[in-house]
């Protein structure tokens, strides 16, 4: 469980992300069409986009505030940080993708190990370590970026759209990873998806967001037409 | 072909290469902030770090004749901290760096400008400060920009004459490269001493901007 408060202004060029929640959740779920603005609201979070204005409370850290002035590096945000594109390192073999986050030397909040090859053996990524990334599947280096986020011990875990690349008959093989690492790992997710299956499978919160705004806000049964 | 013609070319390529790793650390820092960073005065510092581009290189050669010249303060503090620059190899190394930083920086700025500068802010939400962020993400995937801009420095500064020649003087087995020697034998009508070292140097460049040019083609396939 993780407290999480947003109140954020978000303009870029004509797009106004203007969106709010305060919630104590395990599983947020974002939820809206493409251009809803679900991408610029993570990317705020992570710290990859200054927002216009607002504030930003993730447990009892601030990481933007506006009128305190506070912004927050990415570095020390703590946040992991998984795109729909993944981002792997394209000059790194999948072990060195993974061995890039670290966590900060005083963390030492997760009983779980965040050692290599626990997290690589989670993730059934094994086999696949002295690869290049370039000849991975969608799946695959979904979970290669999963766990290079999770080697970072974050305190919270963004993924974005973590099923879009991975083609249907496989989703229900990755699903089963992110249940466990809400299950197992207890790391507080922010899932953001425009299918409303999945959220009902995995999110105990869900916001509907849509041209920037948003239009409800529930448990999965409440807020979902499914 | 003059007798010397060997030993000519290997101290010019020493020297370019030389002028190469002087030149090579502040144009790559330099072409990345210019890709990556505003900051007050950026056109101002591109400007002026491209100037040696466009200006007659005697021009700048001048300019680093009354800075390193014993008359400037910074020619006496060097001289008296015992460094001779002025007509020495070392005057030839800078004039070839000074000329060639422009190069450089504009080829790694055309690198950096080309990859996605995600990368670098996952990097950083992984927990990289801003150098390691820049030694292992920035500087390997923009390897192939940074290797050719070396290689087109490295052709410049073989090719360079007029700077070389006011700073470093161009004497006959002290600071002569290819190009001032060629100059001095067509000056005293031994032109065909000057067509045997033309063709050295018309090679030795060659071979660097065929390098250059094949490193560059691998980036974007």
């Amino acid at each position: 469980m993780i407290d999480l408060a947003f109140e954020l202004l978000i303009q870029q060029g004509d797009f106004v992300l203007d969106i709010a929640d305060t919630s104590r959740v395990e599983v947020l779920g974002l939820f809206g069409p493409s251009g809803a603005g679900k991408t610029t609201l993570l990317e705020s979070i992570a710290g990859l986009r200054a927002p216009t204005r607002g504030e930003l409370t993730v447990g009892a850290t601030t990481l933007f505030s506006s009128s305190q002035r506070i912004n927050l590096p990415a570095r020390d945000r703590r946040i992991g940080y998984v795109p729909q594109d993944s981002l792997l390192f394209p000059h790194l073999t999948v072990r060195g993708n993974l061995a890039y986050g670290t966590p900060p030397v005083a963390v030492r909040r997760s009983p779980v190990t965040t050692d290599l090859d626990s997290v690589a053996a989670m993730l059934e990524i094994v086999p696949l370590l002295d690869r290049r990334i370039q000849g991975l599947s969608g799946g695959e280096r979904q979970r290669v970026a999963l766990g290079r986020a999770l080697m970072t011990q974050p305190a919270l875990l963004l993924l974005d759209e973590p099923l879009a690349a991975v083609d249907r008959g496989r989703r229900d093989r990755i699903l089963p990873y992110l249940l466990r690492i809400r299950r197992e790992w207890h790391i507080p997710l922010i899932y953001v998806t425009h299918d409303a299956a999945e959220l009902s499978q995995i999110a105990d919160r869900v916001l509907v967001i849509g041209d920037g705004r948003v239009h409800r806000a529930g448990a999965p049964a409440d807020v979902l037409d499914t | 072909m003059p007798e010397n013609a060997i030993e000519l070319a290997g101290f010019s390529a020493l020297m370019a290469l030389l002028a190469t790793v002087v030149a090579l650390p502040p144009g790559v820092a330099l072409g990345w902030l210019l890709a990556r960073r505003a900051f007050p005065g950026r056109s101002v510092v591109e400007t002026l770090a491209t100037l040696p581009l466009v200006m007659p290189p005697v021009a700048t050669g001048l300019i680093l004749l009354r800075l390193f010249g014993r008359r400037s303060p910074v020619g006496r503090a060097l001289e008296s901290a015992g460094l001779d620059i002025v007509f020495t190899w070392k005057a030839v190394v800078i004039a070839m760096a000074v000329m060639s930083l422009p190069l450089i920086v504009l080829t790694a700025k055309a690198g950096f400008e080309h990859l996605n500068p995600r990368f670098e802010q996952m990097a950083g939400s992984l927990g990289a400060g801003p150098l390691r962020v820049f030694f292992t993400v920035s500087l390997p995937l923009a390897g192939r920009s940074v290797i050719a801009a070396a290689l087109l420095g490295f052709a410049r500064a073989l090719g360079e004459f007029g700077a070389t020649i006011m700073v470093a003087g161009g004497i006959p087995g002290q600071t002569e490269t290819l190009s001032v020697a060629i100059y001095r034998f067509t000056e005293i009508g031994r032109d065909d001493e000057a067509m045997g070292l033309l063709m050295l140097s018309v090679a030795l460049a060659f071979i660097a901007m065929f390098a250059s040019h094949h490193v560059l083609r691998r980036r974007t396939a």
